[in-house]
């Protein structure tokens, strides 16, 4: 196995006095593509939020390591600027910013964490203009107010745009398929395929095989009830695609 | 018996005060309308927050009722500097600028140029004796204070301010009138006194600001009435800058003609309290009036926008959109009623609040309403009171994609504040309060993400 990244160890989580994750493991090695898919309410969503540290979820025991560093004392902006980023499930509107100004005052952010100057604006400026192509989102939408009146596949076509300009090492993709027609789905595919490489580590949550046979995991995970019940390869997805939750549940009772 | 005098007492021994200074010199109408006002005042006395007064409900003016502010028929001032003013308000040379000082013109510091075209830009005091009959005809007429406590004061004290004439059809320079306080020992009133008449296809811009020199606790009780004449087009801008211990309650009351459309916007940030009483009348003929309005209130600061549009015309429109960004337990109060009345067929309203509140502790109070007596119009009113939970998932998200709290706050508030600040037209204008904004943002942090960091258990 490559050298891990991110590792999980014995997770549980609380939200609103709710026990939501309830020991969950789990480890993701450099230039790997995890896939997690569950039944609603399984809690990946939780699990993404947790790891980008939003604050209402609350880690009431366990560890997360990010190369190595404790994550779980750190702030959800010092998160992002260690490198790990999340497209939202439910990306929220910013009325009067402008994404422009908005990705270029994060990415400043980051290189200031690795001792980086401010990119030049010029330099910036050609890099969002090549993104926006190869993201394939409107131009004209990218002069308006972040997400703002934006459609939902749009608002997820934006998150990708800022993830390419951001350029994490993990990416955390909360449902970024939902509600995407197929060339949405394809572009959304072709941008996380394109950021494969040995430093890059993916972690996409989804409900559907489809969005994987374009993007081809090499892990797949099945969580329940706030735990990972089982893992396997990219053929696990076909399985749950044909079988049903339930079919899991049974084999785990069987077990 | 002079140690004790009432509140009350120690207006009308002011006022008694400058009826004698002014004797003679005052055209006998002025005099009489003055003392309409303060006979209106003794009998309504301030307002009162009690219940079923819906005009003052959320506002208390007890601080103000409470307090010994004096009155200087003629304040000194020589002390105040065109550097010291180029620093707090809005200044260009090519403006056409009238200072007053604690209600005093001061023609010292100000440039009026001596052939303005069709364009006549004066003090009060000195239009009383060169456009006496012009100004019989608008003066107080447009401002009723028959139920107004405050504008019945103002008009009791009426003996300066600014007098704007314009006519023709040229752009003229933009006219400012810039309302300093000092800081003084005594708490000071001043009673500022604006009267705009437009003639008929004239365009004017005006700018009417409102600043406190100093810290101290002052009182100023304005009143401006702007005359918008058939065809013409008035963008007028109020910016309130008053003195964080400041009482700021003014009434602007527009009527405005056939074709003829008044734009205002209205930015105020600062003032122990501050009220400001909005009446447009869509009297013509497809009239229009625009109001947008940004305020930023911080510490204990209270702000009422009290907001009127009388549709009596067919084919009038108006438009409101007001914002306002709170923090500390500062409270902001919004009531923005529309009159549609019988007749203003095919009219349209529409009107709109939003909040960007960014302390727990902070409240609005956001009351829009409709009344429409006619069935040929269309109106839409939209009221968001901006929930912290809002702003917090906003700040989340930011932060999230790599800003620090401090950051994403200051992109938030620029967002926020941009959509009304990009209406100025006025080139300059909007520059300077782009300044004010961004001086104020540090005291417009985010409160609330610190705390929770906390309680992440390890
Ligand atoms: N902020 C919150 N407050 C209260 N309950 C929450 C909160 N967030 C999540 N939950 C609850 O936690 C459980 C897991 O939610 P989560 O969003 O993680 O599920 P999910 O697996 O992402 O579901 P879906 O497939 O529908 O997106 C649900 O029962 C949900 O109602
Ligand atoms: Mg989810």
């Amino acid at each position: 196995m490559a050298e891990p990244m991110l590792v999980i160890r014995d997770l549980h989580v609380k939200v609103a006095d709710t026990e939501i994750l309830k020991g969950l493991s789990l480890s993701i090695g450099k230039g790997e593509v995890h896939a997690i898919m569950g039944p609603n309410g399984s809690g990946k969503s939780t699990l993404v939020n947790v790891l980008a540290g939003k604050p209402e979820y609350v880690v009431t025991s366990g560890a997360i390591t990010f190369e190595g560093k404790n994550v779980l004392p750190m702030t959800v902006d010092q998160r992002a600027r260690e490198g790990i980023f999340l497209a939202f499930q439910y990306p929220v509107e910013l009325p009067g910013v402008s994404a422009w100004q908005f990705m270029k005052t994060a990415l400043d952010s980051i290189r200031e964490q690795r001792g980086e100057e401010p990119m030049d604006y010029r330099v910036f400026d050609k890099m969002w203009r090549q993104k926006i192509k190869d993201v394939g989102i409107d131009q004209e939408l990218v002069k308006r107010s972040v997400n703002e009146g934006f459609s939902g596949g749009e608002k997820k076509r934006s998150e990708m745009l800022q993830m390419m300009v951001l350029d994490p090492k993990l990416a955390l993709m909360d449902e970024t398929d939902s509600g995407l027609d197929i060339d949405a789905l394809k572009s959304v595919a072709d941008v996380v395929n394109k950021r494969r490489g040995p430093e890059k580590a993916v972690l996409v949550v989804t409900h559907y095989q489809r969005l994987l046979n374009y993007i081809v995991p090499d892990f797949v995970h099945i969580l329940i009830d706030g735990r990972i019940v089982r893992s396997g390869g990219a053929g696990l997805a076909l399985e749950v695609e044909e079988k049903g939750y339930d079919w899991v549940r049974e084999a785990m009772a069987t077990a | 018996m002079t140690t004790t005098l009432t509140k009350h007492e120690q207006y009308l021994a002011d006022f008694r005060v400058l009826e004698q200074a002014a004797d003679g010199s005052a055209p006998a109408w002025l005099r009489q309308l003055r003392q309409e006002g303060m006979a209106r005042f003794e009998q309504l006395g301030f307002p009162t927050a009690r219940r079923g007064n819906e005009k003052w409900k959320y506002t208390n003016v007890a601080p103000i009722a409470d307090a010994a502010f004096r009155y200087s028929a003629s304040p000194k001032t020589s002390g105040v500097k065109t550097t010291a003013l180029r620093r707090v308000a809005p200044w260009r040379k090519e403006w056409t600028t009238l200072v007053f000082v604690d209600g005093r013109y001061a023609p010292t510091l100000s440039s009026v140029p001596s052939d303005g075209g069709g364009l006549r830009v004066a003090s009060l005091a000195e239009a009383f004796r060169t456009d006496e009959a012009l100004i019989e005809q608008h003066l107080a007429k447009h401002a009723a204070f028959e139920d107004d406590g405050f504008a019945a004061l103002n008009t009791a004290f009426l003996s300066d301010g600014a007098f704007i004439h314009a006519a023709g059809g040229d752009e003229h320079a933009p006219v400012h009138l810039l309302f300093v306080a000092t800081d003084s020992t005594q708490p000071q009133v001043a009673y500022p006194r604006t009267l705009v008449v437009t003639e008929r296809n004239t365009k004017l811009t005006l700018v009417e600001t409102y600043v406190g020199l100093g810290d101290g606790a002052y009182f100023n009780d304005a009143v401006t009435e702007v005359v918008v004449g058939d065809g013409s087009a008035v963008d007028h801008y109020k910016v309130t800058l008053e003195s964080a211990n400041a009482f700021h309650v003014s009434m602007t009351r527009a009527t405005v003609g056939q074709d003829a459309l008044f734009s205002t916007t209205a930015f105020a940030k600062g003032g122990a309290l501050a009220r400001h009483d909005l009446h447009m009348a869509l009297a013509g003929h497809g009239s229009s009036c625009k109001l947008n309005g940004l305020h930023l209130t911080a510490g204990r600061e209270h702000i009422d926008n009290h907001v009127n549009i009388d549709h009596a015309a067919p084919y009038s429109q108006s438009y409101q959109y007001v914002k306002g960004i709170l923090t500390g337990t500062s409270h902001a109060v919004y009531t923005g009623r529309v009159l549609i009345r019988k007749g203003a067929v095919k009219s349209n309203a529409r009107q709109a609040d939003k909040n960007l509140i960014l302390s727990e502790r902070a409240e609005v109070d956001t009351k829009p309403s409709m009344e429409i007596y006619c069935d040929d119009v269309k109106a839409t009113h939209g009221a968001t009171a901006g929930q912290i939970a809002e702003a917090e998932e906003q700040i989340f998200y930011m932060r999230s994609r790599g800003l620090d709290p401090k950051a994403a706050g200051a992109l938030l508030i620029r967002g926020f504040v941009k959509e009304i600040l990009d209406t100025v037209k006025l080139e300059p204008l909007r520059a300077f309060l782009d300044g004010v904004t961004d001086k104020a943002l540090p005291e417009f942090q985010f409160e609330g993400f610190g705390d929770r960091d906390e309680q992440r258990e390890r």
